[in-house]
């Protein structure tokens, strides 16, 4: 009765009644890898609230002053408001501290789902006409997370993420022609200059926020208009989608979602530690934390400044200092590359036609390919940004661990891209794209829909895909055994890894 | 009828797990308000309302699979684009005829927004002073005493060979750019160039600003005499007028020429012999 009268009353003021009936059973595809844009995106809204809950407490200010709170090692010493600010909510505000780990982890796990999302995203497909428009969407909103991330750690003015800072101030001095006068523009001065804190705070807490929060209606409001994707299956065709009523069924399991996003942060928050900037210390010009590293999105740039040459470009009276190539090139040309690559695509396959139906990886194998050799190539220049961790660990010399390192940048991504295309041609030719079939063909009659002569499995032969030669039994079984056998070892090291590298590097 | 009976109980079944689930979750916020309430704690907060959360969060999930009606839905994927008319009846009205017939008012048209646009950039300017000279400089000078940490002044006695100390320019402790190590090496090992500007026959003094990016050089390996900085681990050489050895910095650590005067104290000589810190691009003027 209750929802019936304001059902009435909204649609009398705004009429929506007429909407909502036709797209209440709106169909949403159900395949676990669909839900890390979800994941992302409730990371997101539990960044905002414990975000809220942290701007009560945080003083963006570099003024100095003096502790005197309840943590005993840090009384009396003197630092600036913001770090004071952090220490104070850590340890003298009551569930300061678990809002700021939940706050801290929310961000790295968003981050994560972000590029998860992303690898989905290209492995099948999903980008390819008619949206391009949302890859191009999300490229932004994956930039606008890291620069929030490393923005919002950067804030708490510790000696290590003041170190962070301290590098990207000569990262931009290197810029050749504007480098000195863009970062005295944005730091206010000579580092370390006193307005950069209030300046981060603006950034990371309303415009930024703002951005990611528009680009994601956007991103959200395209997916409504286009319908999402689906893998290809029983029933499903280029025409028609098949899945979960948006209402009640979808947004239960979506709401179930959220909430168990957000049940996994607050476990992190509480029971695993991250970033314990008092034992840091407050951020000082004159010394630096040992080992120093960025939280993990940004490690592939700190690798490629430890693995890159010392190359410097003197031209006359003019140089091109060293860190510009590896910290403002590389990432420039991956970020044009991420943003080009729809088109880059359609240009070389020639397809420029509608896709809805998912490309399983192994159905082009030659994207599959490029793109596991583009995730070990940032991969091994992650594992650089900790060669000195390495080192000490493995009791070698960073020198070692740094040339073996330039070594593998190159030789592992080509390596692996092979070996990923002739996997995946070998598993294509075990199991052939699932055309629908005849039973699937009636049904869609039977809707109203008949399927389009290009749909159908008995005119697969018209397929302007490659031929595959007739496929070997050898190989097909190699292939199967492969695939085992890989999985198996990914499974092995995933568990060694997890038990060794528990105690490992709990900067971030 | 058998599809029936199962649907029933596995409803039955899924019916007390939710059920369940949100008892678990009514006693998990409980359990977060009395942790909170009797002072806190960042792992009990964090796992009462971890549970607290995912309860709920396995009761939706449930309802949503068991509770709720499961058939797939099919809906049928409309062209997307809209007939040619409506394209080329919008693409007309967009573009007025009186903007596109009058060439000269659109050229000016075009140039006053862009102009406009331009202007809007110039309180970019009032973010900071302009650099000029100021990467150039550092408050050392001729005659300025080398201070420690404490702001006291640094005599060439007190460090020993082997030992490296950080120093500031007398009334400018902590400056960032100013910053410098004073090592001292064994007497007579330093020869040559390697020993201009070094004083009391092994003290020298260096630039702690990476001229890589600007991190502190603060680890010294004193059996090599190498000055190594923590950050992407370029390494100076002390012996060599600070030499790059290793790692991603190409110019050498700046020196700070000094001398000791009669009351034995360490003072500077001049400015360092070259820009502190990271490259920049007019910096070889």
């Amino acid at each position: 009765m209750v929802i019936r009268r304001t059902v009435t009353w909204l649609d009398a003021r705004l009429g929506g009644a007429g909407y909502a009936r036709r797209h209440l059973d709106k169909a949403f595809p159900d395949h676990w890898s669909f839900l890390f844009g979800e994941i992302a995106l409730y990371s997101f809204v539990v960044l905002v609230a414990t975000g809220v809950f942290l701007t009560f407490f945080f003083e963006p200010s570099l003024s100095p002053t003096v502790y005197e709170g309840s943590y005993e090692p840090l009384r009396g010493v003197e630092m600036s408001e913001a770090y004071r600010s952090t220490v104070e909510l850590s340890f003298d505000v009551r569930a300061g501290l678990v809002m700021r780990q939940i706050h801290h982890w929310a961000a790295n796990v968003m981050a994560g789902a972000v590029v998860v999302h992303l690898c989905r995203i290209f492995f099948t497909g999903a980008f390819r006409r008619p949206r391009e428009l949302n890859w191009l969407v999300g490229v932004t909103l994956l930039l606008l997370v890291v620069v929030n991330g490393f923005a919002g750690y950067s804030l708490v003015d510790d000696l290590l993420s003041g170190t962070g800072l301290r590098i990207a101030y000569g990262i931009g001095q290197s810029i050749p022609l504007v480098g000195p006068h863009l970062v005295f523009f944005v730091f206010g001065g000579e580092f370390p200059a006193h307005d950069i804190i209030s300046r981060l705070f603006v950034i990371h807490v309303l415009i930024v926020p703002v951005l990611i929060a528009t680009l994601i209606g956007v991103h959200l409001a395209v997916i409504w208009r286009q319908k999402h994707t689906q893998f290809p299956g029983p029933g499903r065709t280029e025409h028609n989608v098949v899945g979960d009523r948006l209402w009640p069924t979808y947004a239960a399991k979506s709401i179930g979602l959220f909430l168990s996003v957000a049940a996994v942060l607050a476990l992190m928050g509480g029971l695993l530690q991250i970033n314990p900037v008092w034992l840091w210390g407050p951020f000082l010009p004159y010394t630096t934390s040992v080992p120093a590293q960025p939280d993990w999105y940004v490690g592939w740039v700190e690798g490629a400044l430890r693995l890159f040459p010392p190359w410097r470009l003197e031209v006359g009276a003019f140089e091109i200092p060293e860190p510009f190539w590896p910290a403002v090139f590389v990432p420039g040309v991956t970020i044009a590359l991420l943003y080009a690559w729809p088109f880059l695509e359609a240009r070389f396959t020639g397809d420029r036609s509608e896709h809805h139906l998912l490309d399983r990886p192994r159905d082009h194998p030659v994207r599959t390919a490029m793109g596991v050799t583009t995730i070990a190539f940032y991969t091994v220049l992650f594992f650089g940004g900790g060669n000195d961790v390495m080192a000490a660990r493995m009791g070698v010399s960073v020198e070692g661990v740094t040339r073996v390192l330039q070594v593998l940048v190159f030789a592992l991504p080509a390596l692996l891209g092979v070996v990923t295309y002739g996997w995946s041609r070998a598993l294509r030719e075990v199991s052939p794209p699932p055309y629908p079939s005849a039973e699937d063909a009636e049904r869609a009659s039977a809707l109203g829909h008949p399927l389009r002569v290009e749909d159908r499995a008995d005119t697969a032969e018209e397929d302007t895909r490659q031929e595959d030669p007739a496929p070997s039994r050898v190989r097909a079984l190699a292939a199967r055994f492969a695939t085992a056998l890989g999985l198996t070892a990914l499974a092995a090291a995933a568990r060694a890894a997890f038990r060794r590298g528990r105690t490992a590097g709990r900067r971030t | 009828m058998t599809q029936w009976v199962r649907r029933k109980h596995t409803e039955a079944a899924a019916t007390v797990r939710i059920a369940l689930a949100l008892v678990a979750a009514i006693a998990s916020a409980a359990g977060v308000t009395t942790v909170y309430a009797l002072g806190g704690g960042v792992q009990l907060e964090g796992l009462f309302l971890g549970t607290m959360l995912g309860s709920l969060g396995v009761a939706a999930v449930l309802w949503g699979k068991h509770l709720m009606p499961g058939e797939p839905v099919v809906e049928v994927r409309e062209p997307l684009a809209s007939s040619e008319e409506d394209r080329r009846v919008v693409a007309e009205e967009l573009g007025p005829e009186s903007v596109t017939r009058r060439r000269l008012l659109r050229a000016l048209l075009l140039g006053a927004g862009g102009a406009a646009v331009a202007a809007f950039f110039f309180p970019v300017r009032s973010l900071g002073p302009l650099p000029a000279g100021a990467l150039f400089h550092t408050p050392w000078q001729r005659g300025r005493r080398a201070v420690d940490v404490e702001g006291r002044p640094v005599r060439a006695d007190d460090v020993r060979v082997d030992a490296f100390t950080t120093v500031f320019p007398d009334g400018h402790v902590g400056s960032a750019d100013g910053q410098a190590v004073l090592v001292r090496v064994q007497p007579g090992l330093l020869e040559g160039e390697a020993a201009d500007g070094s004083a009391d026959d092994g003290l020298l003094a260096f630039s702690k600003v990476c001229t890589h990016l600007g991190c502190a050089v603060n680890l010294y390996q004193a059996e090599e005499h190498l000055l190594l900085c923590p950050c992407h681990q370029s390494t100076f050489d002390v012996l060599d007028r600070g030499a790059v050895t290793f790692g991603p910095a190409t110019r050498a650590l700046p020196r700070l020429p000094i001398a000791v005067d009669e009351q034995g104290f360490v003072v500077a000589l001049d400015d360092f012999d070259d820009a502190v810190g990271p490259g920049f691009w007019y910096r070889p003027e």
